[in-house]
C-alpha cells in the first residue's frame, strides 16, 4: 500500500498557556493548507486548542517538569491530530455529560464534548503515565466520477 | 490577542463591553474581576456586550456561567447582547443559548432589567 502521508510536524512543549497557543496557531494553519473551509478550520483550531489545555491543565498540571506533544499529519483523506501529556491519565467514560441539566450550569467540564462535537474521530489511548487524544478531521470525500 | 473590558452606565444597568478573546488564562479572569467589581459597586443589572469579543474558548464559555450564577445568586441579573456568530453557536451547542437571556438590541436590553 502506497503511503498517503503528504506531510507530517510535531512538537514537544512546555506545560504553559503559551504552549496551548503555539498549538492551537498550527492546528489552524495545517487545517488551512489542507483546504478547510473558514468554520471547519476554526472549529478544529477550537478543538485541538481544548485537547492543548486538557493536557497542560488537567494533565500536567502546569508541571515545569512534564510535556506535552502535539502532532499534525495531513494525508489524501484526513487530517489527524494527537496531543499527549504525561498525566496521571484521563479515562473518558468517567466525564459528566455538560449538556445534563444538573451539569448545565457547571463553570468547567466542556472541552471534550468540544473536541467530539467539531471533530469526526475522537480516541483515547492511555500512556502510563499520561494520555494521548487522537483527533480526525475528514476531508471532503471526492466527487463520484472524479 | 487580550481582552478588553470598557464599562459604563445606561439607566442602572452596567454595560461591560468586552473586545478580544475570553480563553483560558487572561480573558477569563478578566470577566471574573469586572464583574465581581460592578458587585462590590452595588450593581447587579449587567449586560455583557460581546459584539467585539473575537473568540471564546470552553473555559471562556464557562467563565460565562459562573459569572450569570454569581449574579443570579445575589439577586441580580446578567444578560449577553450582540453575539456573534462563533459565539451564538458555541452557546447552541453547548444548549445554553436558552440558559441565558440574549439580546441583540442595545436599548431593548436595557428596559428589559427589572426596575
Amino acid at each position: 500500500m502506497a503511503d498517503s502521508t503528504t506531510s507530517r510536524v510535531s512538537f514537544t512543549l512546555d506545560s504553559s498557556l503559551d504552549s496551548v497557543n503555539k498549538v492551537e496557531l498550527t492546528a489552524e494553519q495545517v487545517a488551512q493548507r489542507a483546504g478547510f473551509d473558514e468554520d471547519t478550520t476554526t472549529h478544529v483550531a477550537m478543538a485541538v486548542r481544548e485537547a492543548a489545555v486538557n493536557a497542560v491543565l488537567h494533565g500536567n498540571a502546569y508541571d515545569p517538569s512534564k510535556h506535552i506533544t502535539a502532532s499534525f499529519e495531513t494525508t489524501s483523506d484526513s487530517l489527524i491530530i494527537r496531543v499527549s501529556d504525561q498525566g496521571p491519565g484521563l479515562d473518558p467514560d468517567t466525564i459528566p455529560d455538560p449538556l445534563a441539566p444538573e451539569n448545565i450550569l457547571r463553570g468547567s467540564g466542556r472541552g471534550i464534548f468540544l473536541i467530539r462535537a467539531f471533530m469526526d474521530e475522537v480516541h483515547f489511548r492511555q500512556l502510563h503515565p499520561g494520555t494521548e487524544l487522537t483527533l480526525i478531521k475528514h476531508r471532503q470525500p471526492a466527487q463520484p466520477g472524479n | 490577542m487580550s481582552m478588553k473590558v470598557q464599562t459604563r452606565q445606561v439607566d442602572g444597568v452596567t454595560i461591560l463591553d468586552l473586545s478580544g478573546r475570553i480563553t483560558l488564562g487572561e480573558g477569563s479572569v478578566t470577566i471574573r474581576d469586572a464583574v465581581r467589581d460592578v458587585l462590590a459597586k452595588g450593581s447587579n443589572k449587567i449586560l455583557l456586550n460581546l459584539a467585539d469579543i473575537t473568540y471564546i474558548d470552553s473555559s471562556g464559555i464557562g467563565e460565562l456561567v459562573s459569572a450569570f450564577t454569581t449574579v443570579k445568586n445575589s439577586g441580580g441579573e446578567l444578560k449577553l447582547l450582540n453575539l456573534t456568530k462563533k459565539v451564538h453557536d458555541l452557546l447552541q451547542i453547548t444548549k445554553l443559548y436558552t440558559v441565558f437571556d440574549v439580546k441583540d438590541d442595545e436599548a431593548s436590553a436595557i428596559s428589559s432589567f427589572t426596575k
